[in-house]
C-alpha cells in the first residue's frame, strides 16, 4: 500500500478496444462503451439500465478485462460482466478484439438459443427482436442441440399481456419492473434451472397502471401486447412520435404510436438506440396502461413526426418521402409470367436490388451477391 | 495415528449434552477468547493457516480480516451447513454428534467479528440434526454461553438455526445469504462481497461448519501450535467423508500427511477395496473437483507421492491433478462405469442449476442428455467433443461457481477417460451389458525426465 493517499482523479480512463474514454467512476464497462457506441458496445439482453439490480445474468456483455487499472495492471483472470463491472482509471478492456469473448459469447447465443423456439415467422417480436439481432450479429448458422425444446402453455397474465413462456430467455427484466414500477410485486420466477418459468402467484392476473411497460423491456417474444397480437408486422406498420397529456401523474405521456395509415396499430413507450426507453428530463419514460392499451385512435394524440429508427432496422424499410417505388422486375425474371400471389417485398427489404437479375445467379443467393 | 482435534470426543457417551461436553473440557476456547481482544483472536486464527474447509481453501484469517467495520452497522456470522455436494457428509457428522463443538466455535467467531447475531444454515434435509443444534442451543443460552452478557464479558450473541428448503444452490454463499433473507436462493453478482455488503446489506462472513469448529482448538492449543499440525500451507486436520467402493466408508480426520495410497489401502482408514476388486479412479474432493484415474491419484505426474493435502491433490492443476475440495472422497473400484458416473453428477448438476444464467441454466441440462445418449448406446463420436466445447464454454462464463463445477468433472471425465467413453460409442451393444473395466488406467504413467545439461 502507497503511504500517500492520493486523491481520486475526476474521471477513470479507460480503453476499450484501443479506444480511450473518460468516464466518472462509478460507470460500468457497458455504458462507458455505449458512449464510444457502434461495434465495441457489448450486446446486453438482460441488463436495462432503468431498472435497478438488473444485468449479470444473459452473460452476452462478457469482456475481457487485460489490465485491471494503472496501480494493479494485472488482468482479471476471468471474463467479466460488463454490464455490472465498474470501471477503474487506467483498464484496459477487450471487447471484439479478443478472441476469448468472442468464442465465449457465440456460446452463449447458442445456449440462449437452445430452448428458444425460433417461431419468428409468427412471432410479434420479430423485427424488433433483441435475441434476433443478436443471433445474427454473434450467433453460429447452426444449432448443435439435438433433444426437444422446453415448451409452456401459453399464459394471459391480465386482460392485456399474453405471457409465451416457451421463448422466454430468463432475463429477469420484467419482474424488476414491477418491482419497482408497480405498487406491489405480483409475478416472480417459479421453479429453478431449466424448467424456472416467469408467473404470476398462482394465475394471478397483472392488474396495475404500469403493467404495460413489461412487454417494452421484454428483450424476445414473451410478453406481448394482446391488443397488437397478430394484428400487423413491425415493419408495416410505420411508427411516429406523439404524446398526449396524460392523467396519471407517473405516466410520461411520450410515447411513439405504429400507425397504417391512419390506424393506431400499437402504443409503445419511446425506446433509445439501445432499445431502452428514453428518458425525460432525467426520468424514464414509462407509460401508463391507458395510454398504451386504450387510446388507440390519431385524434388521442398530438403527432410530433416520424421517429428516427437506425436504417439498418427492418423497421427502416421504406416508409418514408422520397421513396422511390422500384421498378417491377417480377415478369422479367419470371418469362413474363405475372405471379399468382404479389407479396410487396421491396416494401420490406432492401437486399432486392434492381440491377441484380436473381435468375442470373448461380446456386442460391447470397448477401455477397448483393453487396457487389 | 494421526492427531485428532475435531473429532477427539465425538464418541465420548453422552457428548451431546451440555454437562458431558463441559465435563471433557468444552467451552473453553470462549473463557479464553473473551480475555482476548477480538483483532488478537483474528492473528490467531491467521497464525493458525487455517483454510476453509467448505472446498475453496480461502485462508479464514484472511477472510476475517477484510470484513468492513463501518459504524452503527451490525455484521453477521453466519455457518454455512448447506452441505449438499454429493459425496460430503462431514459437516454432519460434526454437527449430529458434536453440536456444541461448532456452537463453541462460532460464539468465539461472532466475538472476534463483532457479530451479535449469527445463523446457521442448515440444509432442509437434515431436519433431525437442525433439531439437535437447536436443543444444543438451547443448553448453552441456559449456561450462559449465548444471549446478553456472556459470562459478564458483556459481549451480546443470539444464534439461530435457518433451515433451507433444500437446494444445492444455497451453498454458494451469496444465494446463502439470499436464502436467509428469505427470498429466492439466487447466486448474487460480486462484487460487492459479502464481507461489505451481505445479509441484509450488512458485512457478513460466511463459514463452512468445519472451519468454524477447527477455530475451537486454534484458540485450545494456540494458532502456532496449530499451524505445526500438517506440511506447508495445509495445516491442521481435515475431516474427510470417504465413501464408494471401500471396505469402511466413514468420517476420518486426517493430519494432511498421510498418501492417498495409505489413505484408501491402511485399515487404519477406508481399509481398501472391497471383493478383491482393483482401483479404478477416485473423486478426492466431492463431486465437483476432477476425478482421477489410479496412476494420476497415486502418484503425480512428477511421479511423486500424492498426498492428501491441499497442494499435493492439486499438483498438476487441472491437467493431472484435482482438489482438495470439501473433502468428499469417492472411490470407483474397476467394475464402474465413468461415463454412467459422469451423467449422474451431470444429472445433479442440471438439477440443482438455479437458472439465474444462460449458460449454467442451458449448458447443464444439454450435457446431461449428450451424456445420457452415450450411456444409452446412442451417442456419435462427435458427441465428445460436443460435450468438450460446451463445458468449456460454461467453465468461468457463469454468475457463481456451480457453472464450474458442472464444467470440471465432465472435463476430467474426457481428459482421462476419452478411450472409454469411445468405445461405449464403438460398442453400444457391448456397453450396455458390461463395463470397460480397469483398462490401463492403473498402468504407470510416464515420468518425463528432465534433459541431463553438460
Amino acid at each position: 500500500m502507497a503511504d500517500e493517499v492520493k486523491a481520486p482523479p475526476a474521471n477513470f480512463k479507460v480503453t476499450i478496444d484501443n479506444i480511450t474514454i473518460e468516464v466518472a467512476p462509478g460507470t460500468t464497462i457497458l455504458t462507458a462503451a455505449r458512449e464510444i457506441g457502434g461495434d465495441v458496445t457489448p450486446p446486453a439482453m438482460c441488463f436495462y439500465s432503468k431498472l435497478q439490480g438488473s444485468g449479470g445474468k444473459c452473460r452476452t456483455c462478457l469482456v475481457e478485462v487485460a489490465a485491471g487499472s494503472t496501480a494493479d495492471p494485472r488482468p482479471m483472470p476471468k471474463l467479466v460482466a460488463s454490464c455490472r463491472t465498474t470501471v477503474m482509471d487506467g483498464m484496459i478492456v477487450k471487447n471484439i478484439t479478443s478472441d476469448k469473448v468472442k468464442d465465449a459469447r457465440a456460446g452463449v447465443v447458442e445456449f440462449l438459443l437452445l430452448n428458444h423456439p425460433l417461431d419468428c415467422p409468427i412471432c410479434d417480436q420479430a423485427g424488433e427482436c433483441h435475441l434476433q439481432d443478436l443471433g445474427y450479429e454473434h450467433g453460429k448458422e447452426g444449432t448443435r442441440y439435438e433433444f426437444p425444446r422446453r415448451t409452456f402453455e401459453k399464459e394471459d397474465i391480465g386482460p392485456y399481456i399474453q405471457l409465451h413462456m416457451t421463448r422466454c430467455i430468463l432475463c429477469y427484466r420484467c419482474t424488476y419492473v414491477a418491482d419497482q414500477l408497480t405498487d406491489k410485486r405480483v409475478h416472480g420466477i417459479l421453479d429453478r434451472g431449466e424448467h424456472a418459468e416467469i408467473s404470476t402467484y398462482i394465475s394471478k392476473a397483472i392488474e396495475n397502471d404500469f403493467s404495460g411497460n413489461m412487454i417494452d423491456v421484454c428483450p424476445v417474444g414473451a410478453l406481448t401486447d394482446k391488443t397488437f397480437r397478430f394484428k400487423n408486422r413491425v415493419w408495416f406498420t410505420k411508427p411516429v412520435d406523439a404524446h398526449r397529456n396524460c392523467e396519471n401523474p407517473k405516466c410520461c405521456g411520450k410515447t411513439t404510436l405504429w400507425l397504417r395509415g391512419e390506424e393506431v396499430f400499437r402504443v409503445t413507450a419511446r425506446k433509445d438506440q439501445w432499445g431502452e426507453v428514453q428518458s425525460f428530463d432525467g426520468k424514464p419514460g414509462w407509460i401508463c396502461n391507458t395510454c398504451r392499451f386504450d387510446k388507440k385512435e390519431t385524434k388521442d394524440w398530438t403527432i410530433e413526426g416520424p421517429t428516427l429508427i437506425n436504417r439498418h432496422s427492418v423497421i427502416a424499410q421504406g416508409h418514408y418521402v422520397g421513396v422511390i417505388k422500384p421498378k417491377e422486375t417480377l415478369q422479367e425474371v419470371m418469362g413474363g409470367r405475372e405471379p399468382l400471389l404479389l407479396m410487396d417485398i421491396h416494401d420490406v427489404s432492401e437486399v432486392n436490388k434492381l440491377n441484380i437479375d436473381l435468375s442470373k445467379i448461380q446456386g442460391p443467393a447470397h448477401s455477397n451477391d448483393f453487396n457487389k | 495415528m494421526g492427531r485428532k482435534l475435531l473429532l477427539e470426543k465425538a464418541h465420548v457417551e453422552g457428548i451431546r449434552t451440555y454437562e458431558v461436553y463441559r465435563r471433557e473440557g468444552g467451552y473453553r476456547s470462549v473463557e479464553k477468547a473473551l480475555k482476548m481482544a477480538p483483532a488478537d483472536i483474528v492473528e490467531e486464527v491467521k497464525k493458525s493457516g487455517l483454510r476453509g474447509r467448505g472446498g475453496a481453501g480461502f485462508p479464514t484469517g484472511m477472510k476475517w480480516s477484510f470484513i468492513a467495520k463501518p459504524e452503527g452497522i451490525p455484521r453477521h456470522l453466519v455457518c454455512n451447513a448447506d452441505e449438499s455436494e454429493p459425496g460430503t457428509f462431514k459437516d454432519r457428522y460434526l454437527m449430529e454428534f458434536i453440536p456444541h463443538l461448532l456452537i463453541e466455535g462460532m460464539i468465539v467467531s461472532s466475538f472476534a467479528l463483532g457479530s451479535n447475531a449469527s445463523y446457521i444454515y442448515i440444509r432442509g434435509e437434515y431436519a433431525w440434526v437442525a433439531e439437535i443444534l437447536e436443543n444444543a442451543i438451547a443448553e448453552a443460552r441456559q449456561n450462559g454461553w449465548l444471549g446478553k452478557n456472556i459470562q459478564g464479558s458483556g459481549f451480546d450473541c443470539e444464534m439461530y438455526v435457518h433451515r433451507g428448503a433444500g437446494a444445492y444452490i444455497c451453498g454458494e454463499e451469496t444465494a446463502l445469504i439470499e436464502s436467509l433473507e428469505g427470498k429466492r436462493g439466487n447466486p448474487r453478482i460480486k462484487p460487492p462481497f459479502p464481507a461489505i455488503k451481505g445479509a441484509w446489506e450488512r458485512p457478513t462472513v460466511v463459514n463452512n461448519v468445519e472451519t468454524l469448529a477447527a477455530v475451537v482448538p486454534i484458540m485450545n492449543i494456540g494458532g502456532e501450535e496449530y499451524a505445526k499440525i500438517g506440511v506447508g500451507k495445509s495445516t491442521g486436520t481435515k475431516l474427510i467423508s470417504a465413501c464408494g467402493n471401500i471396505n469402511k466408508p466413514g468420517i476420518y480426520e486426517i493430519d494432511m500427511t498421510i498418501s492417498v495410497e495409505e489413505f484408501i489401502f491402511s485399515e487404519e482408514y477406508c481399509g481398501g477395496i472391497p471383493n478383491g476388486k482393483k482401483l479404478k479412479a477416485c473423486i478426492p474432493g466431492g463431486s465437483s473437483v476432477p476425478i482421477l484415474p489410479q496412476n494420476l491419484l497415486l502418484t503425480t505426474a512428477k511421479g511423486e507421492k500424492r498426498m492428501m493435502n491441499y497442494e499435493s491433490l492439486s499438483d498438476g492443476g487441472f491437467a493431472t491433478g484435482s482438489m482438495m475440495g470439501s473433502g468428499g472422497f469417492i472411490v470407483l473400484d474397476e467394475d464402474q462405469c465413468v461415463v454412467r458416473h459422469t451423467m449422474t453428477l451431470a444429472r445433479f448438476y442440471h438439477h440443482e442449476s438455479c437458472g439465474q444464467c444462460s449458460p449454467c441454466r442451458e449448458g447443464t441440462g444439454w450435457m446431461e442428455r449428450v451424456l445420457k445418449n452415450i450411456e444409452t448406446g446412442k451417442g456419435k463420436m462427435s458427441d465428445i467433443d460436443l460435450l468438450w466445447d460446451i463445458q468449456r464454454k460454461i467453465e468461468g462464463n457463469t454468475i457463481c461457481p456451480l457453472g464450474d463445477a458442472a464444467a470440471w468433472p465432465i472435463a476430467a471425465a474426457i481428459r482421462h477417460f476419452r478411450d472409454e467413453f469411445e468405445w461405449h460409442i464403438k460398442n453400444p451393444e457391448e456397453a450396455q451389458r458390461r463395463n470397460y473395466g480397469l483398462a490401463h488406467y492403473a498402468d504407470p504413467i510416464h515420468v518425463p525426465t528432465p534433459p541431463v545439461t553438460a
